[in-house]
């Protein structure tokens, strides 16, 4: 008997199906499925570049059209990855160059971009239409201009926080005159004047323009210009929002607000004059998403903003705000599904704004669709956040950092194991979370036990001894990324758990306990695993083997170790060396003596 | 055995001042313990196992804290170098309690090398959890002599420094607000790239007082390329010799420059520091043979802005 069931239909009915877990899954059932799958999969998801390498991507799917890929680990923002760490996208650039000429979406995270990079793909993809460039380096803005000037096709450049050299404005002028295809414009990040005369006419040339977001030189005058020619803006950055208090100069740009009627997203308002706030207040019905972290504005005017846009879905604001902002958002916000409060004076140990725990209680009460929580603030208790916990259950995102390490709840000065086992406890679909405070052991236990969903961990300054991390490893079934920072978990937790971290992404764990040797046995233990040790002191071996390593950055790879590494990171040995020496070392024992 | 005694080991009598000291965060934990126990302490002296840094709040680059004789004195008053943040708060009886309590014991002699570079930051602090009393106490023997900026702990608060530098020129001054006074921005980073040099360094530039701080440090941190110290891709600088490393030390072979705002390139050490710390986008350890057109315009560019 011969079941064939003819490809074409098949290929049509995954076709059908986004997610790449369920393409893995579907080319998991047999060969031929395998085949058909890899041969229709156009879109690409790397989360560490490392974990493969282009080659084997290139072979395995042939037909791919758009890719996403992402470098450094997010520590990194923060400034513990050291430059000159890698997430070079050259290779990938090269090799998808000669193999991907339909390429038409490029999307990178924390990665390094070269001029010659942006180059190439300009060249190389005749049907290029997106890059999205996220806490990129490495590139000027030569690049852009390259890109502007070759991609006949461009709908859509974004530099989203990226670090780019600013050689001068003039690369937008690069656009060709016959360009209208542009839908999406981001150039927040960068810091010169580009023409305006050239930026006008690109937008006013381009119909299908929703997303554009000015940089901070771009001033508020010259605003209705350009809402004048793109009045089917849905997301608009203004650039600096101040200029001389001057009626018409308010009165043009009120009106060019009221003209969008299709703005849900506004940004930018980097050196805000208040008097200029009422001018948007026209958009404020429609708008869903708001960002004013750029915006140093005091909470009166923010509460009367805010009570105005009753839609509004997602929130990132300094901590100007205050409680009463807070509790003013919880008021008239019932959308509101995501929070950022930022620090304005984070390293001030003295608070500057009356926020408190409070604030972010209010918004839990008052918001019933609240989901994603990123929270700086000065002090904490277990009672807030166990109230927190009980009124949003179906939190996915909690991030607090209460910004004085170690803080411990300052009503009990207890440590804050029992808040956080509250959150993991009661929000059963959580699936980040990065917490601060005092936290011993105990909270790791909680987390271990309750947090099944949890795929990213967030960690610093934590922890009493190796079973908080052996919680973790053991308990979190989802846990796809685990980061940690000045905690003393050391070598037994991590070799009694090696084997979960094939199943995740990365490891990152700084200024912790982990000796040269265990990262050494690690390695041989796990071929499957980079080990890569970050040192700056020198090499590992002018110091004793049990010496504890400044960085290590642990992750699952097919592609063997990386060949870019500059001289202070080192990818351990993976060839078995004495098998025996693993079990004498005593290191399998579990850490048991809880 | 009895708690040991507080004493002052080497003779010397005059407590610490009690008063805060705006950023010597050790000298202000020593006045804390001088508040509560009336003494000068000099439990840092003590041989112990246990990273160094993990009881004494601070960690001078080059010396391992724990041995030796005269170390207690170096600790306090003398150095400058950043203090770990979360060591800073914790009484020393605290600190004692601790410091027996570390999931992995390691061996005591190894740990001296864990002070030489500034770079490991093991601030990791565990402590068990004296009863509420104790810690009221302390928390307000900690509130009393809290200096009025604490040192820095690297990407501590985790924020973006992309964000950082945007804030720090865009937030008004703290009088604008009408709230305390205070240090205003507090970091920005710039990048500093040195010729020749396989890779760039990012420095704060707030945590530098004067060019002579922030002239050793880069000189620390550059110092690895200039003696072939790192093994790959040195080729060039493989006749490195000790003279000249010399020459670096001394500054003949190569200068500091620095790209301010409006994209020129200056010499370093020209104008006031708080100017340059205001315009400085970018640094550049350049040779000297370089930089040597970059006098005159430093002077033009002075006489035209004044």
């Amino acid at each position: 008997m011969a079941y064939s069931f003819p490809e074409e239909v098949l290929e049509l009915v995954l076709s059908f199906l986004r997610s790449d877990r369920d393409r893995n899954a579907v080319s998991l059932v047999c060969w031929s499925w395998y085949e058909i799958e890899r041969w229709c999969r156009h879109r690409l998801f790397i989360g560490n570049c490392y974990a493969v390498s282009p080659e084997i991507v290139i072979r395995r799917f042939p037909e791919v059209r758009a890719v996403e890929m992402k470098g450094k680990p997010h520590f990194a923002d923060f400034n513990l990855v050291p430059e000159g760490w890698g997430g070079y996208v050259q290779p990938w650039i090269r090799a998808m160059a000669a193999s991907y000429p339909s390429l038409e979406e490029i999307r990178l995270k924390r990665m390094v971009v070269t001029d010659e990079s942006l180059d190439l793909i300009a060249r190389s993809f005749k049907y290029f239409k997106v890059l999205v460039l996220s806490s990129c380096e490495g590139f000027t803005t030569d690049g852009l201009a390259s890109i502007a000037a070759n991609c006949r096709n461009l709908r859509e450049i974004d530099l989203r926080e990226s670090e780019v050299e600013d050689l001068s404005g003039h690369w937008l002028s690069h656009f060709p005159d016959n360009c209208t295809s542009l839908v999406s414009l981001n150039m927040s990040c960068l810091g010169s004047e580009v023409s305006f005369p050239a930026l006008e006419r690109l937008v006013g040339r381009c119909p299908s323009l929703r997303t554009l977001q000015l940089n901070r030189a771009v001033p508020l005058e010259k605003l209705p210009n350009l809402l004048h020619r793109a009045p089917q803006l849905v997301e608009f950055g203004t650039g600096a929002y101040s200029a001389e208090i001057r009626p018409d100069i308010y009165s043009n740009v009120a009106e060019a607000f009221s003209v969008c009627k299709q703005l849900r997203g506004l940004s930018g308002f980097w050196d805000v004059v208040p008097a200029y706030i009422p001018a948007m207040y026209s958009a404020c019905a429609g708008i869903t998403s708001l960002d004013l972290i750029y915006a140093a504005i005091q909470s009166p005017d923010l509460v009367k903003l805010i009570s105005l846009c009753p839609r509004l879905q997602c929130l990132w604001v300094l901590d100007y705000i205050e409680d009463a902002g807070l509790e003013a958002l919880a008021a008239s916000c019932k959308d509101l599904q995501e929070l950022r409060v930022f620090p304005s004076d984070p390293f001030e140990a003295e608070a500057n704004v009356a926020l408190t725990e409070q604030g972010l209680v209010s918004v839990s009460e008052g918001c019933p669709k609240l989901q994603s929580v990123l929270y700086f603030c000065r002090q904490m208790s277990n009672a807030a956040l166990i109230t927190i916990a009980r009124n949003r259950p179906e939190m996915v995102r909690f991030r607090l950092c209460i910004i004085e390490p170690q803080a411990p709840d300052y009503l009990t000065l207890e440590p804050l194991d029992t808040g956080f086992g509250a959150i993991v406890e009661n929000c059963k679909q959580l699936r980040r979370l990065s917490m601060s405070g005092l936290l011993t052991d105990r909270v790791f236990e909680y987390i271990g036990k309750h947090a099944k969903k949890l795929e990213m961990l967030s960690i610093a300054f934590a922890g009493d001894s190796d079973m908080g991390l052996d919680h973790v490893l053991s308990g979190c079934d989802s846990l796809r990324k685990l980061e940690i920072r000045d905690c003393p978990f050391g070598d037994k937790a991590l070799l009694a758990n090696a084997a979960k971290l094939e199943t995740m992404r990365s490891l990152w764990m700084s200024s912790c306990l982990v000796s040269y040797g265990a990262c050494k046995l690690l390695a041989q233990k796990m071929p499957r695993l980079n080990v890569e040790v970050i040192d700056e002191r020198g090499h590992p071996n002018s110091r004793p083997e049990t010496c504890p390593v400044e960085k290590l950055y642990i992750y699952r790879t097919v592609a063997g170790r990386r060949v870019d590494m500059p001289d202070f990171i080192w990818t351990m040995d993976k060839d078995a060396g004495n098998p025996e020496a693993f079990v004498s070392n005593g290191a399998v024992e579990m850490v048991g003596d809880a | 055995m009895s708690m040991p005694q507080e004493h002052d080991y080497i003779g010397l009598s005059e407590p610490l001042p009690s008063e805060k000291s705006s950023d010597k965060t050790t000298a202000a934990a020593a006045a804390s313990n001088v508040e509560r126990n009336g003494v000068f302490s000099l439990k840092e002296t003590e041989l112990r196992l246990g990273l160094p840094g993990s009881e004494a709040p601070e960690r001078k680059g080059g010396v391992g804290i724990g041995i030796g004789i005269g170390i207690g004195v170096s600790l306090f008053g003398k150095d400058e170098s950043k203090c770990v943040k979360s060591g800073a708060k914790r009484g020393f009886s605290d600190a004692i309690n601790g410091a027996g309590k570390w999931g992995l014991s390691i061996n005591g002699g190894s740990e001296v090398d864990l002070g030489q570079k500034g770079g490991v930051n093991v601030s990791a602090v565990k402590r068990e959890i004296p009863p509420l009393e104790e810690r009221k106490n302390e928390a307000a023997a900690a509130a009393n002599t809290a200096p009025a900026s604490k040192a820095q702990v690297v990407g501590w608060p985790p924020i973006r420094s992309f964000r950082k530098n945007t804030l720090a020129t865009n937030t008004p001054k703290k009088d604008d607000v009408g709230g305390n006074s205070g240090t205003g921005t507090s970091c920005l980073y710039v990048k500093v790239s040195m010729d020749g040099a396989p890779y760039l360094r990012k420095i704060d530039l707030k945590t530098y007082c004067s060019y002579t701080e922030i002239s050793s440090a880069l000189e620390k941190m550059f110092s690895c390329f200039t003696i072939g110290q790192c093994g790959q891709g040195l080729a060039a600088k493989e006749n490195i010799s000790e003279s000249h490393l010399m020459d670096l030390l001394h500054g003949s072979e190569y200068v500091l420059t620095y790209e301010d705002k409006d994209g020129d390139w200056m010499l370093v050490g020209d104008v006031p520091w708080e100017m340059f710390t205001d315009s400085c986008r970018r640094l550049r350890i350049m040779k000297g043979s370089d930089a040597i057109g970059l006098a005159p315009r430093t002077m033009q560019k002075c006489k035209s802005q004044n």
